[in-house]
């Protein structure tokens, strides 16, 4: 086993810390430069030749795409590339990837692809425009992290090529989104990409853009001009009005690690191994929330919904990749219901950029629950504040239990944000997920969440608040089991029980099945349909085991296949 | 230009007179050749005659045919070594099987990569050279330089036959940015960074066809060994040409060294560079500069690709019928590594250690080159060795270019080597010094101070034969 699969990482850097990338900023364009110390991988075994990369690469080119969004919002162009010869990126670590164990492997990819779309989200919905200039080997990962750019400019020198060898070099997929990109976002003809993923040394210069694999290509005297033009022309392009210096800067959220327990401002987790689950509870806001746009922006990274969600998100990733254990979470909440939603209005009505910003954060954290890997069941109790933002845990959860207490039972409210500002991978919100097969009860219940912002400013008028009882609530689509005080003990520690007894390879699968419901988008196709095709080819013979591809990729032996196929 | 005329033309074993694909292929590309040639191909020479050896056909007759000719009518071939009767694969994965007549699907872009590789080298070498006529020491040595440029043009028709028989309409578009690429050109550079520097001195050729040819030769020596069986006989015909290459740059040095004998002899208080010679030390740092850098071409110490390529069956080790255990599935080789600031035996697995055990072989062969320089020092009475420095000293490619190291591979820090540096490579001023040697001399029977002529002539002819006719 490797010891990345067991010792906690932090997920927190900066770039005064950044040890594989350099990011330079000029203006409204930011160069973000991938110079991977070869000697310094995030675990011992492998080293990280040629600009391949580990998690703690791709940790602090997350870190990067975030802060850009949020440190820097007047940066309209991100230029990423390279600092080595001849060489753009060569993808994952080989060596890495064939020590780690199948869970590490899991949840890197998953990570990766996340880093990935986010890249996207600051692209279709922040203003950056990503250009990615591929001055040498754009290899597997390279490319697909080139994919995720908004346009591919690859250097012409007769040997530079994009390629894609997963599959004739190792026996596994491009697992970071690369098949879906190419047909699915650069529209790619399907035979063409047959060809060019089997081809180990890829394809280069006039071919590589005639086939639509890249979007520019120069020699090497011309290629910074090339670089140069796209910058322009992208900066000509009519901005997102103020996305002005400065932005809000994003401190480290230091979190109190114990052995069972993480606490952060507004979020804790409770780890209790022996019985494989965690507990998660996330505080609502004081009602000293800031009401005008001004002031949302004077909180800066001390606004509620911007620590909070940070703060689930690094949760999130703990548990993912230091707690394989744990295959049950508890979702929580504390706090004033009605502070959640007066709150969410607050930000909504702000309408400034970090207002939208902190919205498009806190979408993408949700997203990133929806794809946990692990089981979660909202629990609905007196003193809880699923609200708002905060009834997207339960919206997003396996399950959730209410505990119909006549005398103190827990309110259940919506806000305008519930109606559609926190999409899923598939472009649906949690509220129509619900109700499927009833779309104009989703419709309703969406409008009503969008009027209660209205009339009143800030959403202060009693009136218009969408708010249910446990009973209610289950009839909404929200809770899956009410039970009165008597059943409700018994009823949650019966699920909990059964359902950390069950198989987790096939809980996975269930739950990635049954969570996203409704049409698939390239990120679902991405999560389910590559992700896990390559997860299942992960466990084969024919990559991992003794003449497997992957296992003896760099070894003296060539592979032996098993060549049944179903 | 018809299939007729291409026949007549190309002296060729490969029956290119039926071969509609190949003469489909060679139509289109010989004018690319021949305008690349023109453009790029040594200087100076177009309209002169050169007493050339064209290899008309493999056997004992044909390879050497000596006559005057225009170099831009030189009759390039298509010669592969004879087929040998039901030969099998004998290494690898593919042990004992027959050799493969086509290429096995599996292993196309393997193939491909490596015939690419090796082909770019050819042309960036003429590339490399194409100025030196301009200051030849004598005409027998310009000679010598047009034979081994018009060879090397013929070494990538080698490969290009390969690429247009056996890889389709991929072969033909490599073969075309074959003559595409350029030495030293930074948009389209030659893919080997070692073959992107242009040779501008004597010194310098007579070194590279000393060491950087012989790594072609132990290139070739390893193709030969592949299964793929048309790659194996193109390569065996090519290493007789090989060997007239490193015989120039062998006896290049020797001569060189002979003369500086000769001027320490007559003016024992001297230093021989005040009576045009090239002092011994100068030429010791040209050797350790030129060995150093050609080793670098055998590829990192531990390759997974060099692992790949032998057990594919493609290329294999120096004279594998020697060998025992054609497999290399089993046992290790030691690659002595820097951890710490000491050499520490590392055990790597044999089939990963190919290019190292390539490269052992060339080190010996230099070896007995070095042997021959030594000799002459010590016939002509001067207390001098020349040395190889240690295949650890100034590399840039393997497992030592992370650190510097002595001409006797000891470890030294970064300091020590930039303060030393200059005594152990060529620096500013002996380059200075060696350009103001380049001056042509081209009258028959004369030669430049700083080198001997040669023992004997070409084909039995004298030193002062008129082989170009300027
Ligand atoms: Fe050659
Ligand atoms: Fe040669």
């Amino acid at each position: 086993m490797s010891p990345v699969g067991d010792r906690p990482i932090s997920f927190e850097t900066h770039p005064d810390r950044y040890r594989h990338w350099k990011l330079e900023l000029d203006d409204y364009v930011a160069r973000l430069t991938m110079d991977v110390r070869e000697n310094e991988p995030l675990d011992e075994g492998y080293e990280l030749k040629l600009n391949s990369y580990d998690l703690g690469v791709d940790i602090e080119l997350a870190d990067a795409v975030r802060r850009l969004r949020f440190e820097h919002p007047e940066i309209r162009v991100i230029v990423i590339s390279s600092a080595k010869d001849r060489v753009f990126c060569a993808g994952a670590n080989i060596k890495m990837l064939g020590s780690s164990t199948h869970g590490f492997k899991v949840n890197f990819c998953k990570f990766t692809n996340e880093t990935r779309l986010a890249i996207e989200d600051a692209s279709r919905s922040s203003g950056q425009h990503w250009i990615c200039a591929a001055t040498g080997t754009t290899a597997g990962g390279g490319y697909e992290l080139a994919l995720a750019c908004d346009e591919i400019l690859l250097i012409d020198d007769g040997s530079s090529a994009v390629s894609l060898p997963e599959v004739p070099l190792l026996g596994v997929l491009p697992g970071t989104g690369g098949l879906t990109r190419l047909v699915d976002k650069r529209l790619v003809r399907r035979d063409r990409a047959d060809v060019f993923c089997t081809v180990a040394e890829g394809i280069k210069g006039k071919r590589a853009l005639q086939w639509g694999l890249v979007d520019g290509i120069a020699t090497k005297s011309k290629f910074e001009g090339l670089v140069k033009d796209r910058c322009d022309a992208a900066l000509a392009q009519p901005a997102i009005e103020g996305r002005v210096d400065p932005g809000v800067a994003l401190p480290a959220l230091e979190p109190t690690v114990e052995d069972d327990s993480i606490a952060y401002r507004h979020v804790t987790v409770a780890i209790d191994r022996a019985g494989r689950k965690a507990t998660l509870t996330i505080a609502g806001p004081d009602d000293d929330y800031p009401k005008t746009a001004d002031e949302i922006l004077e909180a800066g990274s001390d606004l509620w919904h911007l620590r909070a969600v940070r703060e689930l998100d690094d949760a999130l990733l703990r548990l993912r990749f230091s707690e394989p254990e744990v295959g049950l979470v508890l979702v929580k909440t504390t706090g004033d219901p009605g502070a959640v939603v007066r709150a969410d209005h607050a930000l909504h009505a702000a309408n400034s950029w970090f207002s939208r910003e902190v919205l498009l954060l806190v979408a993408e954290v949700l997203r990133r629950y929806d794809c946990t890997a692990k089981s979660f069941f909202a629990l609905i109790e007196p003193g809880s504040a699923f609200a708002g933002t905060l009834v997207e845990l339960a919206l997003g959860a396996d399950r959730a239990y209410a505990l119909d207490d006549p005398d103190d039972a827990p309110s259940i409210r919506l806000s305008s944000l519930n109606a559609g500002a926190l999409p899923m991978t598939h472009g649906l919100n949690r509220i129509q997920v619900r109700h499927l097969k009833h779309p104009e009860k989703a419709a309703e219940l969406a409008a009503a969440a969008a009027m209660s912002r209205l009339p009143g400013d800030m959403g202060t008028s009693a009136a218009a608040e969408v708010q249910f009882d446990p009973e209610s609530a289950e009839e909404a689509g929200i809770v899956t089991i009410a039970a009165d005080e008597i059943d409700y003990e018994d009823e949650v520690r019966l699920a909990i029980e059964e359902r950390v007894s069950l198989s987790p390879d096939a809980l996975t699968g269930m739950e990635a099945n049954l969570r996203f419901p409704g049409a698939e988008t390239m990120e679902t196709k991405i999560f389910g349909r590559l992700s896990a095709w390559q997860n299942w080819i992960f466990q084969r013979p024919n990559a991992v085991g003794e003449r497997g591809a992957l296992t003896v990729y760099g070894e003296p032996q060539r592979p032996s296949f098993q060549w049944s196929r179903t | 230009m018809s299939s007729v005329d291409l026949n007549a033309r190309i002296p060729n074993n490969v029956d290119l007179k039926t071969d509609k694909k190949l003469q489909r292929a060679l139509e289109k590309w010989l004018p690319c050749y021949q305008s690349w040639w023109g453009e790029v191909g040594p200087e100076l020479a177009a309209d002169k005659e050169v007493y050339l050896r064209t290899a008309v056909a493999v056997d004992k007759d044909g390879w050497a045919h000596f006559d005057y000719v225009k170099m831009p009518e030189y009759r390039w071939g298509i010669l592969l070594a004879d087929a040998v009767p039901d030969r099998k694969i004998g290494f690898g994965d593919h042990y004992g099987e027959p050799a493969w007549q086509e290429i096995p699907g599996e292993y196309r872009n393997m193939l491909r990569r490596i015939i690419v590789t090796q082909a770019d080298t050819e042309p960036a070498s003429v590339e490399q050279q194409r100025l030196l006529a301009r200051t030849a020491p004598s005409l027998y040595d310009m000679r010598n330089l047009f034979q081994v440029n018009v060879e090397e043009g013929r070494h990538l028709w080698a490969m290009v036959y390969l690429l247009h028989g056996y890889f389709g309409r991929d072969g033909r578009e490599e073969a075309e940015e074959l003559l595409e690429r350029r030495s030293g050109n930074a948009d389209k550079p030659r893919i080997l960074g070692a073959f992107n520097a242009p040779i501008s001195d004597w010194v310098s050729f007579f070194m590279f066809t000393m060491f950087t040819d012989r790594d072609g030769k132990y290139q070739l020596l390893s193709l030969a060994e592949s299964g793929f069986d048309p790659l194996s006989r193109t390569c065996r015909f090519m290493l007789t040409e090989e060997a007239h290459h490193m015989f120039v740059g062998e006896t290049g040095v020797r001569r060189m060294v002979k003369r500086t004998c000769e001027v320490m002899k007559e003016f024992p208080d001297a230093d021989p560079r005040e009576h045009g010679a090239i002092d011994l030390a100068t030429l010791q740092k040209y050797v350790n500069f030129w060995y150093s850098i050609s080793l670098d071409l055998f590829g990192g110490e531990v390759s997974s690709n060099a692992a790949d390529y032998f057990a594919s069956g493609i290329k294999g080790r120096y004279r594998e019928e020697r060998q025992e255990d054609h497999l290399a599935l089993e046992g290790c080789y030691v690659v002595p590594q820097l951890r710490d600031g000491k050499m520490v035996d590392v055990e790597v697995p044999l089939r990963n250690a190919m290019n190292e055990i390539l490269r052992d072989s060339y080190v010996d062969d230099n070896q007995r080159g070095v042997d021959q320089w030594n000799k002459t020092l010590t016939q002509e009475g001067i207390d001098f060795k020349i040395e190889l420095p240690h295949r650890r000293f100034n590399r840039q490619i393997g497992i030592y270019s992370d650190a510097e190291f002595d001409p006797k591979g000891n470890p030294l820090d970064a300091a020590t080597w930039a303060s030393r540096k200059d005594e152990w490579l060529p620096n500013e001023k002996d380059r200075e010094y060696i350009d103001s040697l380049m001056k042509r001399v081209v009258e028959p029977g004369k030669i430049a101070s700083w080198i001997a002529p040669p023992i004997r002539g070409i084909n039995g002819n004298d030193f002062d034969f008129e082989y170009v006719r300027l």
